[in-house]
């Protein structure tokens, strides 16, 4: 089952530069370990103990996951997952954990990405 | 240095005055590899918030999707902050993901003059660059 996975350029380096990957699994977050096999820490970015990261979008096809079934969101051969960093900031330094939601304090992200 | 077009300027100032005190957000969309911001592309600020800023996902997806079909690419990103000045914050620093983008920053927090400033942001450093008003 071939699953194309579209890679954002700040994710490339995970991908020796590639645009596209293939991966399988029969629903994203077995796409995702998969794709992590051979592309080790890529899924870090994407996901974390909560599951998918707040500041990434991940789409099947033309849709963001997090309107489906988040991680467990069926996926079958020919589908494209796209993943697209948030865009996203502003004045502020404790982020919305959602938008128009309770503030959470994040870590202050000192030179670093803080969704990477 | 980013160059653009007075008029592409003066829609972005706007945008900014219109939606304050909220941010206001959104793209210049350019030819790939050109460099030159060209196609004004005003965004939902999702979190409608007068200190956060956030792309509806929905819509980033569809933007992003005809700036591929038309081998475009954001050339600008730009948002507004209304209280303080057109510096990009931590968060702003944070959650830059568009290397190749010119990060412009307005602010509304003066009533008579709106600032804008341009930056590069790539692995969290950040820096200012001039900005060249076409006419």
């Amino acid at each position: 089952m071939a699953i194309e996975v579209r890679i954002p350029t700040i994710l490339r380096t995970y991908t020796d530069g590639a645009k596209q990957v293939e991966g399988t699994g029969s629903t994203l977050g077995e796409v995702l370990a998969d794709l992590d096999s051979r592309h080790g820490g890529l899924r870090d970015r994407l996901v974390d103990g909560g599951g998918l990261r707040r500041f990434v979008n991940v789409y099947l096809n033309d849709e963001d996951v997090r309107f489906l079934d988040g991680l467990d969101t069926p996926v079958k051969d020919g589908d494209t997952v796209t993943v697209l960093p948030a865009v996203a900031g502003g004045a502020v330094t404790a982020l919305p954990a959602v938008a128009g939601g309770a503030v959470t304090a994040l870590p202050a992200a000192a030179g670093g990405a803080l969704f990477i | 240095m980013l160059e653009i077009s007075r008029d592409l300027h003066d829609k972005i100032v706007a945008h900014a005055r219109a939606d304050h005190p909220d941010e206001a957000c959104g793209v210049v969309a350019g030819p790939a590899g050109s460099d030159r911001p060209e196609r004004f592309i005003p965004m939902t600020n999702a979190a409608r918030s007068p200190t956060f800023y956030e792309f509806d996902s929905t819509e980033q997806f569809r933007v992003w999707r005809e700036m591929e079909k038309r081998h475009e690419e954001p050339v600008v990103i730009y948002h507004s902050h209304t209280a303080t000045e057109a510096y990009p914050s931590r968060t702003d620093i944070s959650y830059a993901g568009e290397p190749g983008a010119h990060y412009v920053l307005a602010s509304t927090r003066d009533e008579d003059k709106t600032e804008f400033r341009s930056y590069r942001i790539l692995d969290g450093q950040v820096t200012e660059e001039p900005v060249n008003v076409v006419e």
